[in-house]
């Protein structure tokens, strides 16, 4: 039996299953933004493996965090910029 | 600014930093008689290939035995989430990042193990949600991205793509096309060359047997993504002909780039993009071993040669006989490393497939007709801001190398970004001369 773990994004509740990265619970609220550009545009994830930076995100308060190398824990709070 | 980070001092005998495969090889050799500190960016072991817990078939086919590294080694001492930003090469120091503490690691050997990233190249509209790396879009699915019944398309070059294709298939993701740059004939003498090398041309023709009803177009590459919020649809180029495709993610990756950055910070040679290493993967600098790709791309296996060859030099000075064995059959896989080359070498196209208006740098949004006007990456970077955000260059100054031939100059500290609170736990103390640690016995 997987563990679930629970999350918001944006204030969203979102269940995942434990092991589930930052920028995918991000991807399972139903949303493919995980940042928005000094020009204004919709950013997401690229490279996956913590090297560009593009999923850069708030984590309980915490900016500029990296998604994809983060492991969702029970109760994060997780916002897009 | 908030809470302070407390600073952590760790004496260690040899320090791995990279827990991929050759990183793991490494310490494996390198327990047999030595204490090893094995560090890692990433939140588990097993570097991009052997991510989390899925293994493929694939995966496995190399894995087996190093993977018992993990396992055994009461002697192997393992930190993961750990960021090393920059080292010393004379105090034989390490700076790291943790996420509740700043450490300051002291090493008698290091080990680099730092892997390699995907290269990237700018075309309209790759600035999209949605639009990935090859390996990035596999590594995300690793994470717990859901893609049961989601149209991909997989493009760039390498070998990789009929691997991921392969892994996103498995998931239940529609894998839509595989586009490779390379000619047909590139990639069929490629095979050829794969006689020499019985283990891969099995995975090859495995691969390529699952993955009947995908179609593999060689000569064909993105060159538009278009969408409103995110990626809605991809333009091939196939043979001169547009192609447009409406899918939900495409996997691009044209290549493997070695992370040097952490090298060159230290001061080691080198040869070409590549980290230089003597026979027993020695780098100039004494006790600074350099292994796996970033002394070349050559894949798991060559890693694992080159990490098992490095961590028997770190016990013994004389090559054992095991040691002799690694030689002949690391040359073996090095003669793989420059087929692998010669097929996917990338086509010229590729370097101008970015339009004026088409973002470079994507951490300052600068457009690729504003970088144009300059003729050289300092220059670039002195008027645009381009390579001067969170990722230091490593996307755009990889990508404007390949299209322009610019070199990065010097590679100086931090090589990654740190928090000002994890640099003000080292205080004035990273400016003093900090004394090596006594030799192990």
């Amino acid at each position: 039996m997987k563990i679930i773990t629970h999350v918001t994004v944006n204030g969203k509740r979102v269940s995942v299953a434990a092991g589930t990265t930052v920028a995918a619970a991000v991807a399972v609220s139903g949303s493919a933004n995980m940042r928005t550009s000094v020009n204004g545009q919709p950013r997401g994830a690229l490279c996956g493996m913590g090297i560009c930076f593009e999923c850069r995100i708030t984590i309980n308060g915490n900016p500029n965090q990296r998604g994809c190398q983060t492991l969702c824990t029970d109760r994060m709070e997780i916002c897009t910029t | 600014m908030s809470a302070p980070v407390p600073l952590r001092r760790i004496d260690a005998d040899v320090v791995i930093v990279g827990a991929g495969p050759a990183g793991l090889a490494a310490a494996r050799a390198a327990s047999t008689s030595r204490s090893v500190l094995l560090l890692d960016d990433n939140s588990a072991a097993g570097g991009q290939i052997w991510r989390g817990a899925e293994t493929s078939f694939l995966e496995h086919a190399v894995a087996g035995e190093a993977r018992g590294a993990e396992i055994n080694a009461d002697r192997i001492q393992r930190m993961f989430g750990v960021r090393v930003f920059a080292g010393d090469a004379k105090a034989r120091t390490l700076f790291a990042e943790a996420t509740t503490e700043a450490l300051e690691i002291h090493y008698n050997d290091l080990v680099l193990a730092t892997g390699a990233r995907e290269l990237f190249l700018p075309f309209p509209g790759w600035t999209l949600p949605n639009v990935m790396g090859a390996g990035g879009l596999q590594a995300m699915v690793k994470g717990g991205l859901p893609v049961q019944g989601k149209r991909v398309i997989v493009a760039g070059s390498g070998p990789l793509l009929l691997a991921v294709a392969d892994f996103l298939h498995r998931k239940g993701a529609k894998v839509l096309a595989i586009a490779e740059q390379a000619s047909a004939r590139g990639v069929n003498s490629f095979a050829l060359t794969l006689l020499k090398h019985p283990s891969k041309l099995v995975q090859a023709a495995a691969l390529r047997t699952r993955l009947l009803g995908v179609p593999y177009w060689t000569g064909t590459w993105p060159v538009e993504c278009s969408g409103e919020q995110q990626l809605e649809r991809v333009t091939l180029l196939r043979d001169g002909r547009r192609v447009e495709i409406a899918c939900d993610y495409l996997a691009c990756g044209f290549g493997l780039v070695p992370n040097t950055e952490l090298a060159q910070q230290m001061g080691c040679v080198m040869r070409g993009e590549f980290v230089a290493a003597n026979q027993v993967q020695q780098t100039s600098l004494p006790h600074i071993f350099g292994v796996g790709e970033i002394t070349g791309i050559g894949g798991a296996q060559k890693s694992l040669e080159e990490g098992a060859i490095a961590g028997h030099a770190l016990v013994s000075n004389s090559a054992s006989a095991s040691a002799r064995s690694l030689l002949r059959s690391r040359a073996r896989w090095q003669s793989f490393e420059s087929a692998l080359n010669h097929t996917f070498a990338l086509r010229p196209e590729l370097k101008s497939l970015a339009e004026d208006n088409t973002i470079v740098c994507r951490c300052e949004d600068v457009t690729w007709g504003r970088i144009r006007e300059h003729s050289n990456w300092r220059e670039a970077k002195l008027h645009t801001r381009c390579g001067m955000g969170p990722c230091q260059g490593r996307i755009c100054g990889t990508a404007l190398g390949v299209m322009r031939g610019w070199q990065v100059e010097s590679m100086r500290e931090p090589v990654f970004p740190v928090r000002v609170e994890t640099l003000a736990a080292f205080g004035s103390r990273r400016d003093e001369t900090v004394a090596a640690p006594p030799a192990p016995h």
